[in-house]
């Protein structure tokens, strides 16, 4: 039996290829080997079948935000980001990691039992959020994945410290920075190139809860998010916490991988108007996320009774900093009351927090919870600050509810 | 020996010495070009029906129109037309962003297209004017129901 799925698949996959043919895909300069490539690929992951993809090559896929209602995040419900092609055969026993860099005292290698069986091991949950995440909302919008809110996670990782890895080989004084370089390979195929390769500064390299980990949630790391070791700098755009790494290096200057410069994950030294072309020279590389928080229940669309009271809970967080506030609103900003909050499991952990809502008045509303963070900073109502590349958007959180 | 003989066989071997290289040759040419024809593929470990269906290729990938088949042939070769569809920008901007992959990407001079392709994008893919917050949209409403 023809199935009418793959009836419809190949007869788009004959027209397109009819479409176009050699002639035009090769009058323009497209070197040899390069295909439209129409076809589908498989799935080398499993996720929650709420989750929605942005782009199947590379793959990008981010959660709703009710499915980030889990105190931990488990790997079905989290985002997955990739610049590249995930990593086909990771294999832990020839896996290596080279450091190296002008600033190391030495080049060592390191192999996974070397490390679990030479450092001590930590666990902390880090909040890993990706520096684009709301990128939708801006306006003139801002080019890439187009991420609404729920490329944010906050899973439970397990490995070494950095700084223990770091001091073993030695760092010289003029060590500034650390770059990493992982297995995914760039999308055009060129092996000399690499997808992405970015750091950290050296001073947030050698925190404590900066790890070089080796499972998630308990289990190995995987695939998709970096196995076998992935580098984790928790409260910091998710890009710093390089993937499938291989190589890291001690740098003498702030690193200079794919990634690092133009307006990849940086904005404008100075604030601009919406819209304004600015110059790579003005632009600054991000660092701490900011303060901001997500309603994980109830769903966006509840209809609810009349003075029925209902729970309203979720996650806040403020990359290097402690939340110390959440309130929310049901009048569009009018008034706000504070909801509970925990503290968080550990640095960098996000922080969770609740209430109990009645509304008194039949009508629509819309719930809105807004964040502030220990040094008094608030999430916005409105979009914040235009950059050229849509980062940061820490607007507050909101969702619909109908009182019935 | 008689010569004319011997010429005559000495061509003889070297035609088919000739066409037994070609045909190796040939046939090398040919595994070497299904090799790069073969679609990139990531082994299957578990998939998904859901994350299936949302990565089906569709005619309504990109929207047809003039120079459809430029942007296919053109802009599907690195990442999925998700990548492009996703995005809404003005002619300038498109420039700007093939520019972009052009000098950091690989992406090739898209020579007589490259207008074409600009055009095609700009018409169907423009930026719509969306304040500084939109509406909550497609809402789907439903009980709450108390939680256990
Ligand atoms: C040679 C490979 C290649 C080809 C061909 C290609 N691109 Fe790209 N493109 C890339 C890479 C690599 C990225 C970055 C992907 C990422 O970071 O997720 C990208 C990103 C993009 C983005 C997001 C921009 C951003 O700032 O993140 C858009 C939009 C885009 N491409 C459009 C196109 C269009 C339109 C075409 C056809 C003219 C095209 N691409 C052809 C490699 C390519």
């Amino acid at each position: 039996m023809v199935k009418r799925r793959d009836f419809i698949r190949s007869s788009v996959l004959a027209s397109a290829a009819s479409l176009i043919g050699f002639k035009i895909a090769h009058a323009a300069k497209m070197p040899y080997g390069y295909v439209p490539v129409l076809s589908q690929q498989d799935i080398p992951f499993s996720k929650h079948q709420d989750m929605v993809v942005l782009n199947d090559r590379p793959w990008n896929i981010e959660a709703m935000a009710h499915l980030l209602d889990d105190r931990v995040t488990p790997e079905n419900k989290m985002f997955v980001r990739n610049n590249g092609i995930i990593p086909k055969n990771m294999d832990v026993n020839t896996w290596e990691l080279l450091i190296d860099g002008e600033s190391a005292l030495a080049q060592k290698k390191y192999r996974l039992d070397d490390l679990q069986s030479k450092f001590k091991s930590y666990t902390y949950q880090l909040t890993l959020e990706c520096g684009g995440n709301g990128r939708s909302e801006f306006n003139p919008p801002a080019k890439g994945n187009q991420w609404t809110v729920g490329a944010v996670s906050c899973a439970e990782w397990t490995g070494v410290r950095l700084k223990d890895v770091l001091n073993d080989v030695g760092i010289k004084d003029s060590a500034i920075y650390v770059g990493y370089y992982g297995s995914d390979t760039h999308l055009s195929g060129d092996s000399s190139k690499d997808a992405i390769s970015r750091g950290i500064p050296l001073s947030k390299a050698m925190m404590e809860e900066t790890l070089l980990a080796y499972k998630m949630n308990g289990e190995d790391i995987p695939l998709a998010h970096g196995f076998p070791v992935r580098l984790v700098a928790g409260g910091w755009p998710a890009s710093a916490s390089g993937k499938w790494i291989n190589r890291l290096s001690i740098r003498n200057k702030i690193h200079d991988g794919e990634k690092m410069g133009g307006s990849s994950y940086r904005i404008p030294c100075e604030s601009v108007a919406p819209g304004t072309e600015v110059n790579d020279g003005d632009m600054c590389i991000i660092e701490s996320m900011p303060v901001k928080s997500l309603i994980t229940y109830p769903k966006s669309g509840a209809l609810v009774r009349r003075n029925q009271k209902f729970e309203v809970r979720g996650h806040a967080w403020a990359g290097e900093k402690e939340v110390r506030t959440v309130d929310y609103s049901v009048d569009f900003g009018a008034t706000w009351q504070a909801c509970t909050l925990e503290k968080p499991k550990n640095r960098l952990a996000w922080q969770h927090w609740k209430t109990t809502v009645s509304l008194s008045k039949t009508g629509y509303y819309e719930l809105w919870v807004r964040a502030t963070d220990d040094q008094g900073m608030m999430q916005p109502m409105v979009v914040p600050g235009w950059n050229p590349k849509g980062y940061l958007n820490n607007a507050c959180h909101r969702i619909a509810i109908k009182s019935v | 020996m008689n010569k004319p003989i011997f010429n005559l066989l000495n061509i003889l071997i070297r035609l088919t010495s000739i066409t037994l290289l070609s045909i190796l040759f040939l046939g090398a040419f040919t595994l070497y070009l299904a090799k790069f024809y073969e679609p990139k593929r990531i082994e299957p470990e578990v998939a998904n029906s859901s994350l299936k269906q949302q990565t089906e290729v569709t005619e309504h990938d990109f929207i047809i129109d003039e120079g459809y088949e430029l942007v296919v042939a053109n802009c599907t070769n690195c990442h999925s037309a998700k990548l492009v569809t996703q995005n809404r920008a003005t002619a300038e901007g498109w420039k700007n962003t093939i520019v972009w992959m052009q000098e950091t990407q690989n992406l090739w001079d898209l020579g007589e297209y490259e207008d074409k392709i600009v055009a095609y994008l700009a018409r169907n893919y423009a930026p719509t004017q969306q304040g500084r917050r939109k509406n909550l949209e497609r809402v789907e409403w439903y009980n709450l129901e108390p939680e256990q």
